[in-house]
């Protein structure tokens, strides 16, 4: 049972620490995005989405490029302690990148209906641009916001090419469950690939689902308003 | 109360440019401004409240400059210490009515705790016989106990000056003549100042000490 159990732990830990990084990230940057008035906005906006276009391959190659051991940032990393290249840390930032579009896009799309005026009787009333974010445009975009989450975890769950490239595939370290499919494939082992496969199918469902039942129809919406 | 206010403005949607030139001063604490929709009431009043920045002028509230485009002086709406009636309340539809009312309380990145129990919030839900509904979400009240409810946390922070934006026409009319003499009875009992718009001539009667009449972008008379 460990071929089945270990990879799916693995996988879980790694698409939850991506998950709490682009909660942080994509809703920081999506707030940001969305008030910033500049011609820069749609090139900054492009790039950030860029993940979500390219082959995973491709992020996986910058990735290496920029955080390997002879890499920019690498061998800056590792002074401090941190090594990134075949460690499941290297397969979390694969897939937190892989996912950050999505947290994006649905983050920036619920604060921009956030309606004006809300966030402008708070500042007449007083309260901190802080304040304002945290008690106003934050809950009014939290369904929102809590949808783009959860299709990055599904997605960050189903991760390949990139934790591939960085993190490899080493058993009980960096094997994912989309990586040991990969391997059972291989190894002819097909009734643990089957089993692998069924769990992976199964859990994406279910956080579609909840995805689905958390962003609200044309009713509700207008009820809200 | 004394308001003095001369501002400039212009906007441009598309192929139309509308130009704001619009000043007036009183001492009254019963200002209406008075016009049809479309001649720059609601611009003034956002620019009362900083919540519009004019291209030029000077805006000041009893001697205190909110705004002075040539010196550079633009006070931010958080330090206006005014109030703001916005036409529809704006109430906020994820706060009950007592978090609402005590929104202002805290400026703060937490809302306050057991807003219910504070004084100035029992005060007002009891003044405008709100405590029924102080657990309810605006969406669950009354047309006149939103505006209550607005009223409510518009005043609980004491401000210098209550605007108000259109404060009756999201109102049935059997409610309206009411609601007009509520307000104006409440702004006799506190003294507050208020400076109101709207296209309304019954408003102008009620509540209007000092009437400016706005027709495209300027002041007409007054009386």
């Amino acid at each position: 049972m460990g071929a089945i159990w270990t990879p799916l732990l693995l996988s879980l830990k790694v698409a939850g620490w991506a998950t709490a990084l682009n909660l942080v990230l994509g809703v920081a940057a999506a707030y940001g995005l969305s008030r910033w008035r500049s011609p820069l906005r749609d090139l900054v906006d492009a790039l950030l989405t860029l993940p979500l276009v390219l082959p995973p391959t491709v992020l996986g190659y910058y990735l290496l490029v920029l955080f390997g051991r002879r890499g920019t940032f690498g061998a800056w990393l590792s002074q401090i302690g941190i090594e990134l290249v075949f460690t499941w840390q290297g397969a979390v930032l694969a897939s937190t990148i892989v996912a950050f579009p999505l947290v994006l896009k649905s983050a920036r799309s619920a604060f921009e209906t956030v309606d004006k005026q809300y966030e402008h009787a708070a500042r007449v009333l007083g309260v901190s641009e802080a304040g304002v974010f945290f008690r106003i445009s934050l809950p009014l975009a939290a369904r929102g916001i809590a949808a783009g989450v959860l299709l990055a975890f599904a997605r960050a769950l189903g991760e390949f090419g990139a934790t591939l490239m960085i993190a490899g595939n080493l058993p009980g370290r960096t094997q994912t469950l989309s990586v040991a499919i990969y391997e059972a494939v291989q190894a002819g082992d097909d009734n643990t690939a089957t089993l692998l496969v069924l769990i992976t199918s199964v859990t994406c469902i279910a956080v579609l689902l909840i995805a689905g039942r958390l962003v609200p129809t044309q009713a509700q919406r207008a009820d809200l308003s | 109360m004394s308001v003095a206010l001369h501002i400039q403005k212009q906007l441009r949607a598309r192929d139309r440019v509308f130009n704001l030139d619009l000043g007036f001063a009183s001492d009254s604490d019963r200002i209406v401004l008075y016009g049809p929709s479309g001649a720059g009431k609601s611009l003034t009043l956002k620019a009362m409240a900083g919540l519009m920045t004019p291209d030029a002028g000077t805006i000041t509230l009893n001697q205190r400059t909110l705004f002075d485009a040539a010196s550079g002086i633009n006070v931010r709406p958080q330090e206006r210490n005014v109030a703001y009636l916005f036409q529809d309340y704006a109430l906020f539809p994820h706060l009950t009515v007592a978090q609402n009312i005590a929104f202002g309380l805290r400026r703060s990145c937490f809302n306050l705790r057991r807003p219910a129990s504070h004084p100035a919030v029992q005060r007002w839900l009891q003044a405008f016989g709100l405590e029924a509904t102080a657990a309810s979400f605006p969406s669950q009240i009354s047309g006149g106990q939103r505006q209550r409810v607005a009223l409510a946390r518009a005043l609980v922070a004491q401000p210098d000056i209550l605007l108000l934006d259109e404060p009756f026409a999201a109102l049935d009319l059997s409610l309206r003549a009411r609601m007009r003499q509520e307000l104006s009875d409440l702004q006799q009992q506190l003294q507050v100042p208020m400076l109101i718009i709207t296209h309304d001539p019954a408003d102008v009667e009620a509540l209007g000490d000092a009437v400016f009449e706005v027709r495209d972008g300027i002041i007409q008379q007054h009386k």
